[in-house]
């Protein structure tokens, strides 16, 4: 029984490890690390433009530091909007 | 060979292979090769499962064929106990630190599958580099599955000192929190590899390194826990190498969780932040050392020494492999461009948070390894107290605080005078109404202790204010109720309000250990029955002794009346357990007596103060009694020596000799706990994944407007 066990469990990680060599998936998927990089930094300039809208309503940061702020940071946003199009080679804004 | 055996082995095979295929794959670019490492990590989880699986198994129905059940277990061992005395061992635990670690290696791997694709299979050879050698620490080393031929009628039994609730959980959420952090600390390695070292990598850990210091923070306190109300010495903290070992990596796990965030939205930290992560892995590695190797003394380590070569050699890789790999990445570690910020900002609030941090570690660290140190240097094994401890950590503890409650406060990049001193107006007042209040009640004024209440005011103050102005922001737009409101702002920023909770929950924890250390009263007392001892305006009399015979043990103890005033406050019974010594010379009551002992703390917990009481019998004053019965009946088993242990423990409750009592009264100690409950749940909060983002690929009339669509959207 023991012995049967041992080589079920043998057979079965042997199989799940050897599958992608036998079972070829045609499919490229998958980000690179250009796109990854370009997400991260979207994602954390949307949440760096909320923060500043935040920190305004709060009174943390004024009208004015606001809007130099606002503006420098949709700016990069857009940049890093119009590289990820272009990474990913999908519609582009005007 | 047995089931468990052979998939220890597997799993020793798998590993390594999984890392070459997955270096392979990396090198050669065949997308292939690296899903075979991916799965090799799926294949180790699964492999190490069934071996935890049989030894889990081997626990719960007694199988003493297995030596580990058969020294930490037993035929009388509850079955709650039985369940978690595989983690009381050395080869268990190992087991578990390895079996926790194909996990989340899985998780990470499987939830990154489509992404970093040029990061993953590096980090995935890391994480099976950490699988190899805890995989062959426990097949040649610590070998869980070494089997006793024949196997005996029962166990030795769990070390009695480990027959405590919390200690069910406290080594999976120590381990938990340990073997998470290697998560970041692969994909960091993988990122200096590939010289990625964007913020791609960190947000694909992020949720991991929280997790792990959310674990390792229970498990501390866990631990702080299970010190207060089982070990008879009445505290909840010794700076025992072991506690320190498990703080290390939380400390410097909090100043990353800080720093990631201005890499994330500045570009800034670079090579910080991933010296920390790097920091925090090894650490972790580290503090399981510490445990396991039994290198220093500590009350909580239960590992043998066999393990320290292995271990310091593994760690001498990690430092090595660390520091070289950072040094040679340094010019992908500048940050692209010089980005400032103000003084007055949350970037800057955030860097003096990890000064501190950081700092705390190293004052920690050092006390923590000054007796190896000192034996170095002078031949001389020297070891440092609490006092020392305190004397360094207290401020920058008390600075700590501080921040808790200033950084919420700040704007990112720029915060203007009169903004900073509207947002600080109503936390200082309420910190300046807590010390004044404090010295009104009569409270003596040691400055540490107030300044940290103070802190803790000032930062749950801050806190409360940031909540408050969202939920009246989210009112002025929307009109909802109060709690709706807050949970719609609390929904909407997880992240930010996790975080803010998280800082309430240390505050409270602070509030807590100010309390309890700077102001709580201790005492010992020696009282026969009828005594009373006076603690902290409280009267303990000593009701009555007690005893109790079970098979395992034979346990002494007391009641005792505590009043104030005159009025009943409570009744609280102490007691202390004997457990059975395994010498066959020892008389068949006398062994009893010269085994393991253990308190049976009588406590009565309270939001103002704890009352706890712990009792020491005189078993020397029963000596005689004892050599006796033991010299007439030095054969005496089952039920003659069961009548025997009767006979004396109805001799010690009918006629007690004066008892020791130490007695503490303690204020607060509970909002510590409270304190980590409330961390827990704002870690839980800041981990949860936000609502799925609404992708809109659709092109837009401009980037304005579409920037605009995406940030209401997501």
């Amino acid at each position: 029984m023991q012995f049967f066990l041992v080589m079920l469990v043998l057979c079965g990680a042997t199989a799940l490890m050897a599958s992608p060599l036998i079972w070829r998936s045609g499919a490229a998927g998958g980000k690179g690390a250009e796109e990854a990089a370009l997400e991260a930094a979207k994602e954390a300039k949307f949440r760096e433009i909320r923060d500043a809208e935040h920190d305004l309503r709060t009174g943390k940061l004024s009208r004015e530091d606001h809007q130099v702020l606002d503006a420098a940071l949709r700016a990069e946003a857009i940049d890093l909007l119009r590289r990820l199009d272009a990474v990913r080679g999908g519609p582009a804004a005007t | 060979m047995t089931l468990g055996r052979a998939c220890l082995f597997l799993a020793l095979a798998i590993a390594p292979t999984g890392a070459i295929a997955s270096l392979y794959g990396a090198r050669a670019h065949r997308r292939d090769w690296v899903a075979v490492g991916r799965r090799s990590v799926y294949a180790l989880a699964a492999v190490l499962t069934v071996a935890f699986i049989v030894l889990e198994a081997a626990f719960l129905r007694s199988d003493f064929s297995f030596r580990v059940v058969a020294s930490h277990s037993s035929h009388a061992t509850p079955p709650f106990y039985k369940a978690a005395a595989m983690w009381s061992s050395q080869e268990g635990s190992l087991l578990l630190w390895v079996w926790l670690l194909s996990l989340w290696s899985s998780l990470v791997l499987f939830l990154t599958r489509h992404r970093l694709r040029e990061l993953a299979p590096y980090a995935t050879a890391v994480l099976l580099g950490f699988a190899t050698f805890f995989g062959a620490l426990v097949v040649f080393l610590a070998n869980p599955f070494q089997l006793l031929d024949p196997a005996p009628a029962d166990g030795v039994g769990l070390q009695p000192l480990l027959r405590h609730p919390s200690m069910m959980i406290h080594p999976p959420m120590l381990y938990s929190g340990y073997t998470l952090f290697t998560i970041p600390f692969a994909f960091a390695v993988a990122a200096l590899i590939a010289r990625r070292t964007d913020a791609a990598w960190i947000r694909a850990t992020r949720r991991f390194g929280l997790a792990a210091w959310c674990f390792l923070g229970i498990g501390i306190l866990l631990g702080a826990r299970w010190s207060w109300s089982e070990l008879g010495w009445g505290g909840y903290w010794a700076w025992d190498p072991v506690e320190n070992a498990a703080l290390m990596p939380w400390l410097v796990g909090t100043a990353y969780l800080h720093s990631f965030m201005v890499q994330e939205k500045r570009g800034l930290l670079k090579a910080w932040n991933v010296s920390l992560v790097l920091g925090a892995g090894i650490l972790a590695i580290l503090g399981t050392f510490l445990v396991r190797s039994g290198i220093l003394e500590s009350i909580h380590a239960f590992g043998g020494s066999t393990l320290g070569k292995p271990f310091l050699g593994f760690i001498a890789v990690l430092v090595i492999g660390s520091v070289a790999l950072v040094a040679s990445r340094r010019d992908e570690l500048r940050s692209p461009e010089a980005r400032s910020y103000a003084t007055l900002s949350r970037e800057s609030i955030f860097l003096v948070n990890n000064l501190l941090l950081v700092g705390l570690c190293f004052v920690i660290f050092w006390g923590t390894f000054f007796p190896l140190i000192s034996e170095a240097v002078t031949g001389n094994k020297a070891s440092v107290g609490p006092p020392w401890f305190d004397r360094y950590t207290v401020p920058l503890a008390i600075a700590l605080v501080f921040m808790a409650g200033l950084g919420p406060l700040m704007a990112w990049r720029k915060t203007t005078l009169a903004g900073a001193r509207r947002s600080l107006q109503a936390p200082v007042t309420v910190a300046l109404l807590v010390v004044v209040a404090l010295l009104a009640l009569g409270v003596p004024g040691r400055l540490p202790a107030l300044a940290l209440l103070a802190g803790t005011a000032f930062a749950i103050a801050s806190v409360v204010q940031e909540l408050w102005r969202g939920v009246a922001l989210r009112r002025a737009t929307t009109g909802e109720a109060p709690p709706a409101a807050l949970v719609s702002v609390v929904r909407q920023n997880r992240r930010r309000y996790g975080g803010y909770v998280v800082h309430a929950g240390i505050a409270l924890l602070f509030m807590g250990v100010a309390a309890s250390s700077a102001f709580q009263h201790v005492r010992d007392a020696r009282l026969v029955p009828g005594q009373t001892a006076r603690i902290g305006g409280y009267d303990v009399r000593y009701v009555r002794a007690t005893s109790r015979v079970a098979p395992e043990k034979v346990t002494l103890g007391a009641v005792l009346d505590v009043s104030r005033n005159g009025k009943h406050v409570t009744t609280v019974r102490t007691s202390r357990g004997y457990y059975p010594s395994t010498d066959p010379t020892a008389g068949p009551v006398g062994r009893y007596f010269d085994g393991d002992a253990t308190t049976e703390v009588g406590l009565q917990a309270g939001l103002r103060r704890d009352i706890w009481t712990a009792v020491q019998p005189d078993i020397g004053a029963m000596q005689r009694m004892i050599d006796g019965i033991d010299r007439r009946f030095p054969l005496a088993q089952g039920d003659t020596q069961g009548f025997l242990l009767t006979a004396v423990a109805q001799r010690y409750a009918a006629a007690p000799p004066p008892a020791v009592f130490r007695l503490i009264v303690s204020p607060l100690v509970e909002w510590i706990w409270l304190g980590g409950i409330v961390l827990a749940l704002g870690g839980l909060i800041a981990i949860w994944p936000p609502p799925a983002a609404r992708r809109r690929r659709a092109p837009a009339s401009s980037w304005a407007a579409r920037l605009g669509r995406e940030l209401s959207g997501a």
